[in-house]
């Protein structure tokens, strides 16, 4: 994920176990994400590489699709004549011809390009916003932040492809142009996500904004603004990276969502993988299975990718779960931390809610979540319960 | 989620971190239950309340629904009559507190489509969508927990990749086409399995006949006594339950793994380990139970997400439910149903986010405040 490259890096490797190399490490290594795949091994490692990988032929699809393609999304005809309704897959037709006569793969390939859309416009709406949101509100209080976090709740609360249905409703009226749906599912998406970014920034911001280096430079006089840019922001988005490649399937998946409940694009305006399972469910019944499987295979290894990547820096974050290397294994002061984190089991794990209910929680002086995950390592203890996911995985399938 | 909300509480009550006298004392006098109940319950309110309102004000911003459902197949002058008629020429603060009013009293209007109070609507179709769900819980129970303690006990190895997999397969996804491809395998192309409905026409007429039918197919088929009857509700139930209860599975399977891997590394669990308890029974006994109060917590998640995926399933399998409903009105353009039917079922998660938040409080005392 691009995306996830820009972001600053405060999750230096600080309890690194393995001694060597590390203190010489280059500064590309310690991004995002390479960073993370350093720092795995084995199956772990496996999963971090296989959903790479899976992202990349995302991305390298969508951007040309053009090339890849045999026909246009919404072509009907080639020289040849009409390509006739559901066709089986055949020499001309790779995968057979939909329902309404267009190219199964070739709306499968484009359809890659409209994800993308929805996905870039979606996560960087909800990012500003629920940044700026959770920053402002986390650092001034008062009863802004009051009204801010219950109504994050409220909508947090709320079923993630209802809100969609409405918003979709407001803003294309039910029928929609190629921007106008992409739009549409956008901010649906992005109403629904800003709450999650907004709660974590909030809960780091207020943890944060209590430290020693921002007091000191209250101490100097820098403005508010100064103090939240450079001084609090960059320390609240660690945890950017990982509920951004949730919240990427969570998107995709709403935008199929959707698409299945009517809310699609066009076919005529663009290709909308969950639109093409809406026109195939008749002939599932039928026994026409091309139609049906090559979009949802599309949506299903997409979003695959993404989780796995998610999944990886989650575990990888998150010192019970990490794979520890050989050398590792043998350090006693290792185990003894990871053990020590019982209130952690029950005050993360159901959290599911997850890291967000971890970093609620550790704003608490004194509670044992916030001990637990601080102790047991502190650049990233913080970044996310094992729940992240948990939620994600969730609200995902909406 | 169930921490979180409870979580949310606590940083309602004190948002800036700086823990006020009022929480201390309450954590000091250990009778803290009680006003953590109270809080939480009054909680509810201000979520539903900000909910309907969020859902009103933006299902109103883009017109009236009469102009929605009908616009460009009536005359201009008909249509500002129907309008007029419906009050919605009306001020949209007005109507908004008519609206409010009338919810309050248990009226959620009259869909346009089909004349029907949208009550007697979601009392029909809820029950269904009921059914769908707990089937599908069952499910996800029977396949989510004893795969995780699988992988949680073969951490690293083998079958633990296989089951991650899996899982991630699971929630990667969508029910829709977990549907339609059970429906492929199992129905259209083996034919072991009907492709959709909740019973085949002649259950459902015997059904009818009931003297006091619940809606709920599998109570009312026992109701009958009727073998046949029964197993065809089951056969019908079989591919849905199973196409949303994986989605659940695979998140409670994530859960169980996570959660029993963080037991079975603390002192309790080595301590019994070196006292020479079986490893089988250390995870059976010691590891699993903890291990579990997190799935009961998470179920408050869990419901919004299965009654959204029901949304979905009910449309693949015409599964006639809330969610199948909901879809019809969106396609009718009948919004006054579409929003009734979401702030219905936006109460309905409100509700149970309470219940389980209780239930969570009632069994771990670390989550009251």
């Amino acid at each position: 994920m691009a995306t996830a490259t820009s972001v600053p890096t405060q999750a230096g490797p600080a309890g690194e176990p393995d001694g060597t190399p590390a203190r010489r490490r280059r500064s590309w290594r310690r991004l995002p994400i390479v960073h993370q795949l350093g720092q795995s091994v084995g199956l772990q490692r496996g999963m971090l590489v296989a959903g790479l990988v899976l992202m990349g032929v995302f991305l390298l699809t969508a951007l040309f699709a053009p090339l890849l393609a045999p026909y246009e999304y919404g072509q009907l005809r080639d020289a040849d004549g009409l390509f006739g309704a559901q066709q089986p897959p055949s020499g001309d037709h790779l995968l057979g011809t939909t329902v309404g006569g267009y190219d199964v793969l070739s709306r499968v390939i484009w359809g890659s390009r409209t994800a993308l859309y929805v996905i870039v416009v979606a996560v960087l709406l909800s990012i500003v916003a629920g940044v700026l949101l959770g920053l402002v509100s986390g650092y001034f209080g008062g009863w802004l932040d009051r009204v801010l976090v219950v109504i994050a709740d409220a909508i947090y609360a709320f079923p993630a492809l209802l809100l969609a249905i409405i918003v979709a409703i407001v803003i294309s009226g039910g029928q929609s142009s190629l921007w106008g749906g992409i739009l549409a599912a956008a901010i649906s998406i992005t109403v629904v996500f800003i709450p999650q970014y907004f709660r974590v920034v909030r809960a780091e911001t207020v943890r944060i904004k209590s430290e020693a280096f921002v007091e000191s430079a209250r101490v100097i006089g820098a403005s508010n603004r100064r103090i939240m840019l450079r001084h609090v922001l960059r320390n609240a988005t660690r945890t950017l990276p990982l509920i951004l490649t949730l919240n990427a399937s969570e998107a995709i998946l709403t935008l199929a969502g959707l698409g299945f409940l009517g809310f699609g694009i066009e076919a005529t305006e663009a290709a909308e993988w969950g639109y093409d399972l809406q026109q195939s469910l008749s002939d599932v019944t039928s026994g026409i299975w091309w139609t049906s499987l090559f979009p949802g295979l599309a949506i299903v290894l997409v979003v695959l990718g993404l989780t796995l990547v998610g999944e990886s820096l989650n575990d990888l974050a998150d010192p019970r779960l990490r794979t520890r290397r050989r050398v590792a294994d043998q350090e006693p002061a290792e185990e003894g931390e990871v053990a020590a984190v019982p209130g952690g089991a029950l005050t993360r794990g159901p959290a599911g809610v997850g890291g967000l209910g971890v970093t609620v929680a550790g704003e608490r002086p004194g509670t044992p979540a916030s001990a637990g995950a601080t102790g047991a390592e502190p650049a990233e203890g913080q970044v996310a319960g094992p729940d992240v996911t948990g939620r994600d995985g969730g609200g995902t399938r909406s | 989620m169930t921490t979180t909300t409870t979580e949310r509480t606590g940083s309602t009550a004190d948002p800036a971190g700086t823990p006020d006298p009022a929480p201390r004392r309450r954590r000091k006098g250990s009778g803290g239950l009680g006003s953590y109940l109270l809080v939480r319950f009054l909680l509810i309110f201000p979520t539903i309340f900000i909910l309907v309102t969020t859902v009103f004000f933006l299902m109103r911003a883009t017109g009236d629904p009469i102009t929605a459902a009908l616009g460009g197949r009536l005359p201009a002058d008909q249509l500002a009559e129907r309008i007029r008629e419906a009050g919605y020429d009306r001020p949209l603060f007005t109507q908004y507190l008519e609206y409010l009013g009338n919810l309050v009293q248990g009226d959620f209007g009259t869909t346009l489509s089909d004349r029907r109070p949208v009550l007697e609507v979601l009392t029909t179709f809820g029950i269904a969508t009921l059914e769908l769900t707990v089937y599908a819980l069952i499910v996800a129970f029977i396949v989510g927990i004893p795969l995780g303690m699988l992988a949680a006990y073969s951490r690293d190895r083998f079958p633990d990749a296989v089951l991650r997999v899996f899982a991630i397969l699971c929630y990667a996804t969508p029910v829709f086409f977990a549907g339609l491809l059970l429906k492929l395998v199992f129905a259209s192309g083996l034919g072991w399995l009907p492709v959709a409905g909740r019973a085949s026409t002649g259950t459902e007429i015997e059904l009818q006949f009931l003297e006091n039918p619940t809606g709920f197919y599998l109570i009312d088929a026992f109701q009958t006594g009727d073998w046949d009857v029964i197993s065809d509700v089951l056969e019908h139930a079989v591919l849905p339950a199973i196409a949303l209860g994986l989605l659940t599975a695979g998140i409670f399977l994530r859960l169980v793994r996570t959660n029993v891997i963080g037991t079975l590394g603390t002192g309790y669990v080595e301590a019994a380990r070196s006292r020479g308890v079986a490893e089988s029974r250390l995870l059976r006994k010691h590891a699993y139970r903890p291990a579990l109060i997190p799935i009961i917590t998470v179920m408050g998640l869990q419901i919004a997400i299965l009654l959204v995926g029901a949304v979905l399933t009910e449309t693949t399998f015409e599964w006639k439910g809330l969610g199948f409903q909901l879809a019809q009105y969106l396609q009718a353009r009948d919004f006054v149903a579409v929003q009734g039917i979401v702030v219905l079922l936006a109460v309905i998660v409100a509700v149970t986010n309470f219940i389980v938040d209780i239930i969570a409080a009632l069994i771990d005392p670390r989550v009251r405040y």
